[in-house]
């Protein structure tokens, strides 16, 4: 998550940028409200396809159906197994049992919740002046071209580490991608280190949340494995003393268990196994997909980025600095900000105009 | 547009940002914008955060290519500092971890407390360094990161250069 979870505070520096009064101890929330007819937050202007809640706090894909249902799916699987099952396991054989549970339990939400909330790591859009700057950078470099035609795509290459990069030039954001980035298709944004789009936790997988989705999908395979596993223990004592069938006629709600434990294990477990794959070797979903770093493309194909060692490869995934999120989604709107319109005054003198115009 | 620092003074209030900001206001009202200089993201060693220290032409009769160098390789090494990989950012990481990182609700990340060293490091190059000179440098991470944004100022005539020169009294020039 953002430190955007913290107080407010920044909004007295920009009430005094816009009013030239540098008012010291402005630090009453309302100010931008009572002065200002209406102020925006970015998030409101946000040029992505995605949700947001809470005020700009909570950020979550377009389509979320599929996050309520996983959301539904834990909470009901686990509530049967700490209403029905862990009260016999208790008293039989460990209290023990419930309690690592109930940590697995709250470990697995925590993470599935802050990687469906958090900023994946979207690239903002470039600024008119960023894009025509670029422009400008590729018309000399293609040459000039006849009006109507179209120019070949547009790529940098760049060396890292040796291996030769392209980088693409996203006509939607308007920049060139950083290496690793790309653009999702569902959410309309550039994300750095895109790993894929996850239906399940209804947002992106990049470079702010791999984390938190990894030890999530990690987290729920324990706690499937553990779910599973003292069901079946439940079920085979209870067995011992009154009989199989009147073991299940007892405790019903065991069977739904196993069957979502079941069918859970085989997918979530399998999937953990491919990230920590893909993370001991510091690829991405998309990389793999791709094969960009396979021997097969070429016999000098490596992954640059790979720091060559599993266990930094994984304290870097995991461990490694959170970087902070470029949107700023409560951060609030500057009116001189020039907006993503079209300007025909030429180089460099478009946002000069607004400027005077703010100026007079 | 604005170079001001405002995400990094989330959660503490600088004591001198409002004054300088201020007279950087002026600077800003008194002179016309008259183009734009974009120092693009070198590559060249991975996705870390690293600005090409190249010098660009527009900039050449504004100032001297040594200060600007130097002050593009500081924001580098800032830049390498908040994404070094270590004991202190493992030692985050797993205690981050263990508390499902709900402990960076009280205290801010290392990535965030250099963001705002950067941030105070611009407001004083652009005091110092740059305003004097006509240029204003805008905190990469109001543009996500991608560019370091140099604003060009044209003086508007006698009148402008003495309130700029007004602005630069504080610094001591």
């Amino acid at each position: 998550m953002t430190g955007n979870m913290h107080l407010g505070v920044e909004e007295p520096i920009r009430e005094c940028q816009y009013n030239q009064i540098c008012t010291h101890n402005s630090s009453t929330m309302d100010t931008p409200h009572t002065k200002k007819k209406k102020i925006k937050r970015k998030w409101q202007v946000f040029p992505g396809r995605n949700k947001f809640y809470c005020n700009g706090r909570i950020m979550m894909a377009k389509q979320t159906g599929v996050f309520y249902l996983t959301v539904v799916l834990i909470l009901v699987t686990s509530g049967l197994f700490f209403a029905f099952d862990c009260p016999f396991l208790a008293s039989n054989l460990t209290p023990a049992i419930p309690a690592i549970g109930g940590v697995l339990f709250i470990f697995v939400m925590g993470m599935l919740l802050r990687a469906s909330f958090s900023d994946p790591g979207v690239l903002p859009r470039a600024t008119p002046e960023e894009a025509a700057d670029i422009e400008r950078q590729i018309d000399t470099a293609n040459g000039p071209s006849g009006p109507g035609y179209r120019p070949p795509p547009r790529t940098r290459e760049v060396l890292i580490n040796g291996q030769t990069v392209k980088l693409k030039y996203c006509f939607t954001c308007k920049i060139f991608r950083p290496p690793r980035a790309s653009h999702c298709s569902l959410c309309d944004n550039c994300v750095e280190r895109f790993d894929h789009h996850c239906p399940w936790v209804g947002n992106c997988v990049g470079r702010r949340n791999y984390r938190f989705f990894y030890l999530f999908i990690l987290s729920l395979s324990l706690l499937t494995i553990f779910i599973f596993a003292f069901v079946i223990t439940h079920v085979i004592l209870r067995s011992n003393r009154t009989g199989f069938l009147s073991a299940l006629k007892d405790s019903p709600a065991s069977v739904l268990e196993v069957v979502v434990c079941f069918f859970s294990i085989w997918s979530i477990v399998g999937l953990s196994g491919f990230h920590t794959y893909l993370i001991s070797s510091n690829q991405t979903t998309n990389e793999d997909i791709k094969g960009s770093w396979s021997s097969k493309r070429g016999k000098g194909n490596y992954n640059p980025y790979s720091y060559g060692n599993l266990i930094t490869n994984c304290c870097a995934a995991l461990c490694g600095p959170l970087p902070p999120s470029l949107i700023d989604r409560r951060g609030f709107v500057q009116p001189d900000t020039p907006q993503p319109v079209a300007q025909t005054n030429g180089t460099g003198a478009c946002p000069s105009n607004q400027v005077q115009s703010h100026m007079t | 547009m604005s170079s001001a620092p405002r995400t990094a003074t989330e959660r503490t209030k600088l004591p001198y940002c409002h004054e300088s900001f201020h007279n950087l206001q002026e600077l800003r009202h008194s002179a016309s914008l008259a183009n734009k200089v974009f120092i693009q993201r070198d590559y060249t060693d991975g996705t870390v955060c690293k600005f090409q220290t190249k010098f660009p032409s527009e900039l050449d009769s504004r100032i001297e290519r040594t200060l600007f160098e130097d002050t593009v390789k500081t924001l580098n090494n800032y830049y390498a500092e908040a994404e070094k990989i270590g004991g202190q950012s493992y030692l985050e990481g797993c205690l981050a971890c263990l508390t499902v990182y709900l402990i960076f609700l009280c205290i801010e990340t290392r990535y965030e407390k250099v963001l705002k060293k950067i941030s105070r490091y611009i407001q004083e190059q652009n005091e110092k360094v740059y305003a004097p000179r006509g240029l204003l440098i805008t905190d990469p991470i109001e543009r996500g990161m991608r560019v370091i944004e140099i604003s060009v100022y044209e003086d508007r005539g006698s009148s402008a250069s003495s309130s700029g020169s007004s602005t630069t009294s504080s610094s001591g020039r």
